[in-house]
């Protein structure tokens, strides 16, 4: 599978996303600068984490309208498989791939640690490989990682079987629901908080986002 | 002719807002038992060339709409120094 690695100005994850999704995981990958007007061939993006355009204005509100986000909404509405991947699951919302929004955490402090997040559907490519229900520990990194959406929203989220991951047991951010991920209708894009790319080596702590990445 | 347009954003009113929580607590401390509440936003200011006030405000909106707020989350109001 070729996997393409969107970078904005101020990506921080994409080298992560670029080896774990990559070698690591029997996949070619590559960057794909965020004025480029093509996905050069991609099976899958990934909008990794980071502080595109410093995170000026909101989170993820500037990269919305880079060249390459037009290629990438085009790619997801035929059926592309897209994940967002913190600052990336910021960007789909902004860009309305995504439903709802992400806000500062409740507790005013930017998380950055280990959590367990449960899994809630495996109908998406980068849940394909986990079991429902099953327990990953995934690290967070995020100032805004406090997903809100309306009641109508959620009701669609919940009835549509939308909602990919929840945290389990500690929620770090004040999510709405506990949520940490979600996908659209069709279940081709996934966008969550945690970072599965920091996950796929058992000496950086755990592997479970390796999974993510397997034999799409 | 140029407008000086004040854009204020804000979150909308039912979203929790843990900045304006918290200097509401720190307000609180320093004996200003007198306010009830306080909610944080921004204020961005626009130079716009346009016609006529309405024109002014129109293009404001607009971009408010596309850029500035996120509908989602947030509300805004466009004021025109005159």
């Amino acid at each position: 599978m070729k996997v393409g690695v969107l970078v904005f100005p101020g990506s921080n994850c994409d080298r992560d996303a670029l080896w774990t999704a990559g070698s690591l995981t029997g996949n070619e990958s590559f960057p794909i600068w965020h004025k480029s007007a093509d996905l050069n061939g991609a099976d899958m993006v990934i909008v990794p984490g980071g502080f595109s355009y410093g995170d000026y204005l909101r989170s993820g509100a500037i990269a919305q309208f880079s060249p390459v986000m037009e290629q990438v909404k085009k790619f997801a509405e035929n059926g592309g498989s897209v994940i967002g991947i913190c600052n990336g699951f910021q960007i789909l919302t902004e860009c309305g791939l995504l439903p709802g929004a992400l806000l500062q955490n409740d507790t005013l402090r930017f998380e950055s640690r280990w959590v367990e997040i449960e899994t809630k559907t495996t109908r998406t490519p980068f849940t394909k490989n986990l079991n429902a229900g099953q327990i990953l520990k995934i690290p967070i990194a995020h100032n805004e990682g406090r997903y809100f959406i309306d009641k109508d929203g959620l009701d669609k989220l919940l009835t549509n079987n939308q909602v990919v991951f929840t945290y389990h047991k500690n929620n770090p951010n004040g999510s709405i629901y506990d949520i940490a991920g979600i996908c659209n209708i069709d279940g081709n894009v996934v966008g969550m908080m945690p970072h599965p790319e920091r996950a796929c080596e058992l000496i950086v702590g755990s592997a479970d986002g390796k999974a993510f990445f397997m034999d799409q | 002719m140029e407008f000086n347009v004040e854009v204020v954003v804000e979150l909308k009113p039912d979203i929790l807002d843990p900045q304006g929580k918290t200097i509401n607590k720190a307000v609180s401390q320093f004996g200003f038992s007198a306010v009830k509440s306080v909610r944080v936003g921004k204020s961005i200011k626009l130079k716009i060339d346009a016609d006529s006030k309405e024109k002014a405000i129109e293009l404001a909106t607009e971009l408010s709409n596309k850029l500035l707020a996120n509908p989602v989350m947030e509300v805004f109001m466009v004021r025109v120094d005159e």
